[in-house]
């Protein structure tokens, strides 16, 4: 087949777990149908591209406490609804389980391995004093005019 | 009917079978047949939707004890 691939893009606005598991249940699904994905992460969403360990990083008072008061790494965040103190992300880690369903973190590895293309908003980045080696490896660093460029070639473009 | 390739995604539930789908094809030449078992419900829509989309077509489907079997032949 020789016509040019069709192109998903998703922002990735929220740092709820449920939220990011859709976006990246539509990625993976995208990915399958043979389109270019991209995952642009901004805000609350950076947290998902955080590495669970924590990495010692130079940083100032205000950077320090955004990173301790902020979830690291996809398995860590909580859920939009029914969150209950941290109880609700368990109960349904339990039930994503018992459906044979992928965590959050497993469907990231697979995005990766189906070539979806990983973003970081550098402003927000920046803004939310993470430094890139918090960040896994493999993810891109870009603004708005890189997501623009995507976006406008887009045959679904997504916010959640 | 000639299946080049089985693939067992009972089990696995969305995105799942579609990703090991694609996966599967990706391997298959043109013309060539993939069995695909799925317990997935949503497969029903989804695999057929999937193959329609990326060229590819729905042979034959059966429903069994509830696995879902889909014959398809790649574009």
């Amino acid at each position: 087949m020789t016509q040019p691939k069709k192109k998903t893009t998703i922002i990735l606005f929220s740092g709820d777990y449920d939220k990011a598991m859709a976006a990246y249940i539509i990625a993976n699904g995208a990915a399958a149908y043979d389109h270019d994905v991209t995952i642009f992460h901004t805000f609350w969403g950076l947290n998902a591209l955080r590495k669970e360990a924590p990495v010692p990083a130079q940083k100032g008072f205000l950077e320090k406490m955004f990173a301790k008061m902020m979830p690291r790494g996809a398995d860590r965040m909580g859920l939009s609804r029914m969150n209950f103190a941290g109880i609700g992300p368990k109960l349904i880690k339990k039930v994503i389980k018992k459906h044979n369903a992928m965590p959050l973190p497993q469907l990231i590895e697979m995005a990766k391995e189906q070539g979806v293309k990983l973003v970081a908003c550098q402003m927000t980045v920046d803004l939310l004093g993470l430094k890139p080696e918090e960040l896994i490896d493999g993810i891109e660093f870009a603004g708005v005019a890189a997501y623009l460029a995507d976006a406008s070639e887009g045959n679904v473009n997504l916010f959640i | 009917m000639n299946v080049a390739k089985v693939l067992d995604a009972k089990g696995l539930a969305c995105p799942m079978p579609v990703v090991r789908a694609k996966k599967a094809m990706d391997e298959l030449q043109s013309g060539e047949v993939l069995e695909v078992q799925t317990t997935d419900k949503g497969a029903k829509n989804d695999l057929p939707a999937w193959a329609k989309t990326s060229g590819h077509t729905v042979i034959e489907m059966k429903e069994e004890n509830g696995v879902l079997t889909f014959w398809i032949q790649k574009g």
